[in-house]
C-alpha cells in the first residue's frame, strides 16, 4: 500500500492528455546511488541491526584480545579451585585458605598448631616430632593459594617452626571448570575458534553455494540436471564418513575443519539459490537484458545475484549457528579441536553434563553463544530489509 | 426478490485509511454510494482511485493495516459493525464477490463440483445429492457446456472464460441480493470478455440481482450499467445515469476518461521504403512433456509458417487472442527463441546466428515488454537499468558519459532526469513503461518489438504511451512490430495489421481495410467484441425476448 500515492501520479494529466509532470531542466548532478550504498544507509537506520553489529565486533575483539589480558592461561589447571563458583571477589576465601593450608601441611607431614592471617600474609605455627626442614616452604609455594613462603622462626629443638606465606589473590569471574581451569579465559579462547569457524565456514559455504546454485539455475537444462545430481550424490555421503576420510588423509588441522564443514553446508545453499535463480531467470527483466545482448556473466552479476541476496543473507545467519554446533559435534567425536583448546560448543556440552553441580559452566558459554547468534539474526534481518529497495 | 426501488446496499461517508511506514494514507475519502435492488452500478476509476478498496472495506476484507469508518448499510444493519458470525451470514450468501483472476481464485486440487457444492451444503444445509443438483443448475445457469462432465473437471482443465463462469456460478450459489464484480473481465480475451458481459447482463435480467461492477474500462460500463460513479483519488467526482454521464460529462476527469481512447491513425510508409526485417516461413515448435521414460513429447506449433515483411518506418500490428502465438513470433524474429525458417535483417540472413554473432546487432533490435512491473530489475536504479545496454554495446563510455545519455533518454520519454537515481517500485505503471521504452531507445534501435506495451496500463496512460511511441517513431525513423490484443490501440498505432489465430495468419492488410471490412469470421468476431459498444444490451434483450 505504500505506493498508493505514487500510483496516481500518472493520473495527473491535463484534459488534452499531456503529461503534467513535464521534464524539468535539471542538470544538477545528483550523487549516484548504488544498491550497496543505499543498503548501508538503510542499515544504519535499523537500531537493532546496528547495535548487533557493534556487539558482534566487540565480541570478536574481546575474544581475540581478551585472553592476553587475563591473569590465567586457558590451559592452566588450578587443582585447588576445581569447580569454583564465579565471584567478583578474589579467591581464596577465609575457609578456602584453611582448607588449602591443611592440604599443604598434610603433604609436609607436619602438624598445625595455630595459624593467623596478617594483611595478605599468613603465619602458621607447625610442630613435628622430628626436625623441621626449612625446604618445606616449597610445598607452600607449590600450592595455587600461596606464594613467597618463608621460614620466619624455628624453635631451638627444631620441632616447632613458624612459616609465613603471601596469599595469592585469584579472580575467577566466571568460575572454574571440572579440573580447575579459569572459565573466563577458556570462554574467550573458545570464542576465537567458534567465531572463526562460524564465519569462515559460513562464508565458504555461501560463496560455493551461491556460485554453484546460481550457475546451475541460470544455465538450466542439462547442465542444471548434472550439477544438481552431483549435489544429490554429495548429500548421500554420510557427513561423518566424509570428515573421517579427510582427517585420515590429511591429518587433523584447523583449516581442514573449515573445509569439511563448508564442503557439507554449501549443498543446502546451492539448492536454495538454484530454485531462486530458476525463477529469476524467467523474469522479464532478465529477458530484457538478453534482448539487449548482455552476456550471461553480466546477467548473473547484475540481475541474478543481487536479487538472490535476500534469502542468501537469511540463510547465512542460520548457517553460522549450524556450523558452530556442527563443530562441537565433531570435537565431541574427537575430530575437531582438541583439549586443552576448546570451543563454545565443547564448553556448552561440558557445562550441560555438570548442570546440577556447576551451572555456571553452562551459563557463561551459552550466554556468549546465544547472544552472538541473536546479534547475527538481527544483522541478517536488517541486511535483508536493507538490501530490498522496496522496503522503506 | 427486493422491489427494484429498494436500496439494498448503501455506503455512507466511507473512509478507508491505511497505516504505512510513510504515515497514514487515505485511500477512500468519505464517499456515498447506493445500490438499488436489481440495478447495475458501475464504479469507474483508474488504478489507485480507491474503487476496489471501497468494496473491500464494505465486505470487511481490507488488509490488516487498513481501517474503515463510516457506515455500510445492508437492509438496516451496518456491515462495518456486525460481529464475525453475523457478517458471515451476509457475506458470501447475501452479498457475494467475483474477482479479477479466474486462474488463482479456484483451488487447483479440487474438482469444480467439489468447490461448487461445499458452500451450498454449508449455507443451505443441503445433502450431497441435493447440492449436486443445485451445482448442476448453477452451471447450466452460467451456460457452461456439458455441465455433468464439468463437475468432475479440475480448474486447470478449463479455459479462463469457463473458470470465470464457474466463479460467477459460485457467487450466485446462494441467490445473493448483491453481486460485486471486481474487474471480472480484465484478465480475459476480448471475445471471452464479451461473452462474460452478456452472461452477467442476462443473469441480472433473470435473477434480479443487483450488480456492483468495478472497472477501469468505461467502454464496458456503457454496455452494462444503469448508473455510474466515477472515482478519482478516493473521491467520487461524478455520478449519474450512464447515458447522461456519457453524453454530458460535467467533470474534467470524466471527460478525460471518455476521451482516453487513443485517437489518430498512422500513415503507411512511403511506397519505396526498404524492408528492414523479413521473416520467411517462420516456425516455432514447443516440446511439451516427453523425456527419457515419458515417451515422445507432444509438439505444439506456436508459430506456423509465417511470412512477414517490415518496412522502414512501418508499424505492423499483430492481433490475436492469448495463445495465438503473436508474442512468440515477435521473439522468434528477434532471435530470442529458436525457430525454423529464415529471418532477414538488413539483407542478411540472421536465422543461423548464435548469441555471439547476434550481440553486435542487438542494439538495433529492441523489445519492450507488457508488464512494466516485471521487466525492470527491482534492485537496480533507473539510471542503471537504462544504461545497462550501453555497457554491452558502447563499452568505451565513461560513467559520466553514460549518465549523460541516461539524462537524455529520460527526457526523450518525458520523465524528469532527476528520477534516474530512484528504484522502479517508486514509479507508477505508466512511468515504468516509459523507463522500459527509454531503455530500448538509448541504444538507438532500428526495429522495436512492442509486446503489449499498453495492456497493463490505465486508459489515459495508454493514450500517453501511444503518443510517445508515435513521436519516437517519427523522430528516429523506427519500425515497430506492435503486438496487442487491444484493437483500439492497434488501430491508432499500426498502418498494417496481421490477425493471428493458433499460430497462423488468418487475415492481413492495411489497418483501415481490416477494420472497415474484415473478411474472415474470426476477425469479424474480434472486431465486433471490441468495437461495437451497444451490442451487449441488444443481445441480452434479444435473448430475453426469445425466452419469453
Amino acid at each position: 500500500m505504500t505506493n498508493l500515492s505514487s500510483e496516481s501520479v500518472d493520473g495527473v494529466v491535463s484534459p488534452d492528455g499531456r503529461h503534467l509532470t513535464s521534464p524539468m531542466a535539471t542538470e544538477i548532478p545528483v550523487a549516484g546511488r548504488s544498491l550497496f550504498g543505499d543498503a548501508w544507509e538503510r542499515l544504519k537506520q535499523n537500531k537493532a541491526a546496528m547495535f548487533s553489529l557493534f556487539y558482534l565486533v566487540a565480541m570478536a575483539l574481546v575474544c581475540i584480545v581478551g585472553p592476553f589480558f587475563s591473569p590465567h592461561l586457558y590451559s592452566t589447571i588450578y587443582p585447588d579451585y576445581v569447580r569454583t563458583p564465579p565471584s567478583l571477589s578474589p579467591y581464596p576465601s577465609e575457609a578456602g585458605i584453611e582448607t588449602a593450608l591443611d592440604d599443604v601441611l598434610r603433604r609436609m607431614r607436619l602438624d598445625k598448631k595455630e595459624w593467623r592471617q596478617d594483611g595478605d600474609r599468613i603465619y602458621v605455627t607447625v610442630t613435628s616430632s622430628k626436625d623441621i626442614d626449612e625446604r618445606n616452604t616449597r610445598y607452600l609455594d607449590r600450592s595455587d593459594t600461596f606464594e613467597d613462603a618463608k621460614l620466619e622462626s624455628k624453635s631451638a629443638d627444631g620441632t616447632e617452626a613458624v612459616f609465613s606465606a603471601a596469599v595469592k589473590q585469584q579472580y575467577f569471574f566466571f568460575g572454574t571448570d571440572n579440573i580447575g581451569r579459569d572459565l573466563m579465559t577458556r570462554t574467550l579462547v573458545a570464542g576465537r575458534i567458534s567465531l572463526a569457524i562460524g564465519l569462515l565456514a559460513g562464508i565458504v559455504a555461501v560463496v560455493i553455494g551461491v556460485v554453484y546454485g546460481a550457475t546451475a539455475g541460470f544455465i538450466g537444462g542439462k547442465t542444471d540436471e548434472v550439477m544438481m545430481r552431483i549435489v544429490d550424490v554429495l548429500y548421500s555421503l554420510p557427513f561423518i564418513f566424509f570428515v573421517i576420510m579427510l582427517v585420515v588423509f590429511f591429518g587433523r588441522n584447523f583449516v581442514l575443519m573449515f573445509l569439511a564443514v563448508g564442503a557439507v553446508l554449501w549443498l543446502d545453499m546451492a539448492r536454495i539459490v538454484r530454485g531462486q535463480a530458476l525463477s529469476i531467470r524467467r523474469q522479464e527483466y532478465v529477458q530484457a537484458a538478453e534482448a539487449m545482448g548482455v552476456s550471461q556473466r553480466g546477467i548473473l552479476q547484475r540481475h541474478v545475484i543481487p536479487n538472490l541476496l535476500g534469502p542468501v543473507v537469511i540463510y547465512m545467519t542460520l548457517l553460522v549457528p549450524q556450523v558452530i554446533l556442527l563443530e562441537s559435534f565433531l570435537s565431541f567425536l574427537g575430530l575437531g579441536v582438541q583439549e586443552p583448546m576448546t570451543s563454545w560448543g565443547v564448553l556448552i556440552s561440558a557445562g550441560a553434563s555438570n548442570i546440577g553441580t556447576a551451572n555456571w559452566m553452562l551459563l557463561f558459554p551459552a550466554f556468549f553463544l546465544v547472544s552472538t547468534l541473536f546479534a547475527l539474526n538481527f544483522i541478517g534481518d536488517g541486511l535483508r530489509d536493507a538490501l530490498d529497495p522496496k522496503d522503506r | 426478490m427486493p422491489k427494484p426501488a429498494d436500496k439494498v446496499l448503501e455506503v455512507k461517508k466511507l473512509r478507508v485509511t491505511f497505516r504505512t511506514l510513510d504515515g497514514e494514507v487515505e485511500a477512500v475519502k468519505g464517499i456515498d454510494i447506493e445500490v438499488k435492488g436489481g440495478e447495475t452500478v458501475a464504479i469507474v476509476g483508474e488504478s489507485g482511485s480507491g474503487k476496489s478498496q471501497t468494496m473491500m472495506a464494505a465486505m470487511r476484507l481490507l488488509a490488516s493495516n487498513g481501517e474503515a469508518t463510516g457506515a455500510v448499510d445492508y437492509r438496516g444493519s451496518n456491515l462495518l459493525e456486525l460481529s464475525k458470525a453475523e457478517l458471515n451470514k451476509v457475506r458470501g450468501a447475501r452479498i457475494s464477490m467475483i474477482f479479477q483472476e479466474p486462474m488463482t481464485s479456484l483451488d487447483p486440487l479440487y474438482t469444480i463440483g467439489n468447490q461448487l457444492m461445499e458452500p451450498i451444503m454449508r449455507h443451505q444445509k443441503l445433502g450431497k445429492t441435493a447440492a449436486r443438483a443445485e451445482a448442476l443448475r448453477l452451471l447450466n445457469l452460467v451456460k457452461i457446456p456439458d455441465p455433468e462432465r464439468r463437475l468432475k473437471s479440475y480448474p486447470h482443465e478449463m479455459s479462463g472464460g469457463q473458470r470465470q463462469r464457474v466463479m460467477i456460478a459460485m457467487a450466485l450459489a446462494n441467490d445473493p441480493d448483491v453481486l460485486i464484480a471486481d474487474e471480472p473481465t480484465t484478465a480475459l480475451d476480448v471475445t471471452i470478455q464479451a461473452q462474460i458481459l452478456v452472461l452477467l447482463a442476462e443473469l441480472q435480467e433473470n435473477l434480479g440481482t443487483a450488480i456492483v461492477f468495478i472497472t477501469h474500462d468505461l467502454g464496458i460500463v456503457r454496455r452494462l450499467a444503469d448508473r455510474v460513479y466515477v472515482m478519482r483519488r478516493g473521491e467520487v467526482v461524478e455520478t449519474g445515469e450512464t447515458e447522461a454521464i456519457f453524453n454530458d460529462p460535467t467533470h474534467d476527469y470524466t471527460r478525460m476518461l471518455l476521451s482516453a481512447e487513443p485517437t489518430g491513425r498512422k500513415a503507411p510508409p512511403p511506397p519505396g521504403a526498404p524492408i528492414v526485417m523479413e521473416g520467411k516461413d517462420v516456425e516455432v515448435t514447443f516440446k511439451i512433456g516427453g523425456g527419457f521414460l515419458a515417451g515422445d513429447p507432444m509438439l505444439l506449433k506456436a508459430v506456423d509458417r509465417i511470412n512477414i515483411a517490415l518496412k522502414k518506418g512501418q508499424t505492423i500490428g499483430i492481433v490475436g487472442e492469448s495463445g495465438s502465438g503473436k508474442s512468440t513470433l515477435g521473439r522468434a524474429l528477434l532471435r530470442l527463441l529458436p525457430s525454423e525458417g529464415h529471418v532477414f535483417y538488413d539483407d542478411q540472413d540472421i536465422s543461423g546466428f548464435d548469441k555471439q554473432k547476434m550481440r553486435p546487432l542487438r542494439h538495433e533490435l529492441q523489445l519492450v515488454f507488457q508488464d512494466p512491473f516485471g521487466s525492470l530489475s527491482p534492485r537496480m536504479t533507473v539510471g542503471q537499468i537504462i544504461t545497462e545496454g550501453l555497457l554491452v554495446h558502447e563499452p568505451g563510455l565513461t560513467r559520466k558519459d553514460r549518465d549523460d545519455r541516461a539524462v537524455e533518454a529520460l527526457k526523450e520519454v518525458g520523465l524528469d532526469p532527476i528520477m534516474r537515481n530512484r528504484y522502479p517500485h517508486e514509479f507508477s505503471g505508466g512511468q515504468r513503461q516509459r523507463i522500459a521504452i527509454a531503455r530500448a531507445m538509448i541504444l538507438k534501435p532500428k526495429v522495436v518489438v512492442l509486446d503489449e506495451p499498453t495492456s497493463a496500463l490505465d486508459r489515459s496512460v495508454q493514450k500517453q504511451i501511444v503518443e510517445l511511441l508515435r513521436k519516437l517513431q517519427i523522430d528516429n525513423d523506427l519500425s515497430y512490430l506492435f503486438i496487442s490484443h487491444d484493437l483500439a490501440v492497434v488501430r491508432a498505432m499500426a498502418d498494417y495489421i496481421i490477425v493471428m489465430k493458433q499460430g497462423k495468419i488468418v487475415e492481413e492488410g492495411q489497418t483501415d481495410a481490416i477494420f472497415d471490412n474484415p473478411q474472415q469470421l474470426y476477425t469479424k468476431t474480434l472486431m465486433a467484441a471490441a468495437i461495437d459498444s451497444t451490442r451487449f444490451r441488444k443481445e441480452a434483450d434479444l435473448e430475453k425476448a426469445r425466452a419469453s
